[in-house]
């Protein structure tokens, strides 16, 4: 049986996981947005919009949910962080709400007024940045240069996230949105040629993905030492590579056959994968060095009540969620 | 210093400006499902109409409040990270409570919204319902987060450390029902009476438009009946602060010496130096009653208490002024209406009185600004009353005028063309001939 912690520890990846599969993918569809030329490209865009608008909000709530587990159950851990990452996070924070207020502006038509879609830009442009630095704080708290047992000892360093290791995760992050988003597409309309764009920009991201995943291996020796000793050296390594390797290669597969919904599981296992491996990386730490799971956490009470509100909130909220999906996703989840 | 000023600063600025779209997100849902209850009983397409718009106009504010909101939860450990070490363990239960009331006014105004042809109209009442029990909910959990920093409780310190939390005992601290009942109160107040203000503006254009006559009838019944209750509710929170933090209620009525039946304040500047407040009218023992209900009970002055244990009083007595004399005219104008509308609706629509409303139109709002700088500026020095200094609170991190600036530029172009977005919506109003929904005994008045 986990720790009250490590339960603990366990809810914030899994919120970031059903944010990265659900938010992230609004994320990367404003990406394709940014990325939309050539013929067709006024098509893309409604469906785009078509498919975030009624869900965008409620998926945007797993990375609050995140946070405040963070916060409730592990509150020098998030004060280190906000002190030691000030910067990233605070773009990011511009990031979603230019992104959030942009896409509502925009979604009732206020660019018509003067001919200009410029918030259509702000919202591309915001959902570049912002996944982008989220993978960045992720790679930074892995590197080992976010030290600190408490806030006294947070010293200046603040640029622990401006190094290659960070940077390529946010690339990876960033790639990962786009794919996320394009494979989804794919199974959100009925028009042939809307398909085999999106089945293109699919296998494309899926090659980028790849190629960081390949390259973060070489990066992570030098600047995250200890998460590459845990990531390449534990019992679980193998498997998880070998796992990741076959949803990358089954993705490929399907997604050459034009086999979608297997092409959709696949990916979305493919970043369920990565974000597990990163945590079962940072296991036992949530900040290495200074910073493990079991001596960071907040009073055994507040956990345990926690948990329970957690438990129960998900009980009454998942079949809420699902309802939410039932009714806009009809099609594209559930096949009629 | 001058980085704490910065830092309290950012946190006004990112407040004040949430603030507004959270009243709006506690206050719409309710004017929607009501118009759209109205609809389902009466089948009249006006209040579908009217349910629509304001689901719309919901919609778009909500997106405001949500991300906005999203910035206050970061910045609470940007800014404050010795605030957040200390308290997080202790205040998480309503922030993790707040999450799930977000989640299920997310969840179900999206189906609100975009699910008018796509669910039964009996689904899409009940997810209305959940919406505006989702916006309630999210208000009274933070409330009660705030409320604890007026008077932490369900906690020990044991070497400068919080011990033996209780996080049942957190949240029902002792100021946690006066401050809860006041906001979610102020916040049907001020959205009730800035729509019934929007309303009655284009009402004296086109008087005979009954979709105007129905949505000021709807949003004038919410906000006068909560604006009416407003004045019970903010005697109990001051009775409350009276015994609670002293200092506070000092602060907020300008007292400097420690007086038996002390005199109600209107106006006047309090002058620290010189500890005495000047230019007010004064009437005898006023406060006193007011504060203990005892004409001759002592109120303790804000010389009573060390200069570095005092609030500002300008700001805190000004604001208090700001808000009652909102408080008194809305309540007014709410008790007004009652008694116009009572025999003949007609009788609302009349100029002097569209007039009124729409005078009223922004005073919600205001109040509730004023309200929460009495709140946060009355408590200061403190940010945790009697437990941690907000100078104690915040973050090392220097250069904070960068993200001051930043974020002050990105919310003055997000509140214009928010703005904007409302008034283009409202400048293409539909027409219902009048009579359509307004007659005496129609549904959707109270
Ligand atoms: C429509 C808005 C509105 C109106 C009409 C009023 N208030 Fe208010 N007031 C608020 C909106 C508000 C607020 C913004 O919602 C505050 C800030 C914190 C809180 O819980 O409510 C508040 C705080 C607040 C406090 C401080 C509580 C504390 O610091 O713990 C007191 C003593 C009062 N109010 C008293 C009154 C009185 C005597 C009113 C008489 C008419 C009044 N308020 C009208
Ligand atoms: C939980 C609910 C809270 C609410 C509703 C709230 C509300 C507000 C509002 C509306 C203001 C603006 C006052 C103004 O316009 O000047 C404000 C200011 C401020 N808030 Fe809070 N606040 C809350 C929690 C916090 C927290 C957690 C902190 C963290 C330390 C905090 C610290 C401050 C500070 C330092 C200021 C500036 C006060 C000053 O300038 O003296 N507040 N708050
Ligand atoms: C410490 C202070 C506060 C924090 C940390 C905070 C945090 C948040 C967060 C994270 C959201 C986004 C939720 C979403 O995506 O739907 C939000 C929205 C919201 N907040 Fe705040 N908030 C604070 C103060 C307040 C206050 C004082 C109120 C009002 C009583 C309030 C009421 C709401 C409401 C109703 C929403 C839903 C969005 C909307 O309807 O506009 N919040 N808040």
């Amino acid at each position: 049986m986990p720790t009250l912690p490590t339960l603990a520890a366990g809810c914030i990846l899994a919120s970031l996981v059903l944010y990265a599969l659900t938010g992230g993918a609004d994320f990367g569809g404003g990406v394709w947005g940014l990325l939309n030329h050539g013929p067709r490209a006024e098509a893309r865009k409604r469906l785009i919009d078509h498919a975030i608008g009624p869900v965008w909000e409620t998926n945007h709530i797993w990375v609050i949910v995140a946070v405040v587990v963070l916060f409730t159950a592990f509150p020098k851990v998030f004060a280190v962080l906000s002190t030691a990452l000030f910067v990233p996070l605070t773009l990011i924070l511009a990031g979603i709400i230019l992104r959030g207020s942009a896409f509502a502006f925009q979604t009732h038509r206020l660019h018509e007024e003067d001919g200009t879609d410029w918030w259509g830009g702000v919202f591309a442009g915001a959902s570049l940045v912002t996944p982008f630095l989220l993978g960045v704080v992720l790679g930074a708290v892995s590197t080992g240069a976010v030290r600190g047992e408490g806030l006294s000892s947070v010293a200046g360093g603040t640029d622990a996230w401006l190094a290659p290791f960070p940077l390529s995760v946010g690339g990876m992050t960033l790639s990962s949105c786009a794919y996320l988003a394009a494979v989804y597409l794919i199974l959100e309309t009925d028009d042939p040629e809307l398909k085999e764009d999106f089945r293109r920009r699919a296998l494309g991201a899926l090659v980028l993905v790849s190629l960081l995943s390949a390259a973060i291996p070489f990066l992570s020796p030098g600047g995250a030492p200890e998460f590459h000793r845990a990531l390449t050296g534990s019992w679980w390594s193998v498997p998880l590579m070998g796992a990741n390797a076959l949803a990358a290669l089954g993705s490929a597969v399907s997604l050459a056959v034009r086999a979608y919904p297997l092409a959709r599981a696949c990916a979305a296992s493919q970043v369920t994968l990565l974000l597990a491996g990163w945590g079962m990386a940072q296991h036992p730490y949530l900040v290495r060095p200074g910073l493990p799971i079991s001596s960071s956490a907040a009073s055994p009470e507040m956990l345990r009540l926690l948990l329970i509100i957690l438990a129960a909130g998900g009980v009454l909220l998942f079949p809420a969620i699902y309802l939410l999906f039932r009714v806009f996703k009809k099609k594209a989840l559930f096949g009629r | 210093m001058t980085e704490l000023v910065l830092a309290r600063a950012q946190m006004a600025m990112l407040f004040a400006f949430h603030i507004l779209f959270a009243v709006a997100g506690i206050g719409m849902p309710v004017l929607m499902v009501i118009a759209e209850g109205a609809h389902l009983r009466t089948g009249k397409p006006v209040y579908a109409e009217l349910a629509r718009r304001w689901g719309r106009g919901t919609a778009v504010l909500f997106a405001v409040g949500a991300v906005s909101g999203t910035v206050l939860s970061f910045e609470l450990g940007l800014l404050w990270p010795r605030f957040m070490e200390f308290a997080g363990g202790v205040i998480g239960l309503p922030f993790a409570l707040e999450g799930f009331a977000f989640f299920t006014e997310a969840i179900f105004l999206g189906i609100y919204v975009y699910g008018w042809e796509k669910v039964s109209p009996r689904l899409h009442l009940a997810a209305g319902c959940l919406v505006a029990l989702g916006g309630i909910l999210s208000g009274v959990f933070v409330v009660s987060a705030n409320a604890w920093m007026n008077s932490p409780a369900g906690f020990t310190l044991i070497a400068g450390r919080p011990a033996n939390v209780s996080p049942l005992a957190v949240m029902a601290n002792p100021a946690w029902k006066t401050e809860t009942i006041h906001m979610t109160l102020a916040a049907f107040a001020a959205s009730g009476f800035a729509v019934a203000g929007i309303h009655a503006f284009r009402l004296l254009r086109e008087p005979r438009n009954g979709f105007h006559r129905v949505a000021l009838g709807i949003a004038l019944s919410v906000g006068g009946v909560a604006a009416v209750l407003q004045p019970i509710s903010g005697d109990l929170s001051a009775r409350f602060v009276a015994r609670n933090q002293p200092v506070k209620l000092a602060a907020m009525e300008g007292q400097f010496p420690t007086q038996r039946g002390a005199p109600l304040r209107i106006g006047g500047l309090p002058d620290a130096a010189e500890e005495t407040t000047r230019y007010a009218l004064e009437i005898p023992r006023g406060l006193s009653l007011l504060a203990f209900h005892d004409a001759d009970a002592e109120v303790v002055g804000l010389s009573a208490f060390p200069r570095d244990e005092r609030p500002n009083p300008v700001p805190v007595h000004l604001a208090f002024q700001v808000m009652v004399a909102c408080g008194i005219a809305l309540a007014a104008v709410g008790a007004a209406g009652a008694i116009l509308g009572w025999k003949r609706r007609e009788r609302l629509f009349s100029r002097p009185f569209l007039c009124a409303v729409v005078a009223c139109g922004p005073l919600g709002l205001l109040a509730v600004e004023a309200g929460w700088v009495v709140t946060e500026l009355g408590r200061q020095p403190w940010v945790i009353h009697k437990v941690m200094r907000t100078s104690d609170a915040v973050t090392p991190v220097g250069g904070l005028a960068l993200p001051f600036a930043f974020f002050t530029l990105i919310y003055l172009v997000l509140g214009v063309f928010a703005a904007r977005l409302l008034r283009k919506e409202l400048g293409a109003s539909p027409f219902f001939p009048a009579g359509e929904g307004d007659s005496p005994t129609a549904p959707g008045e109270v």
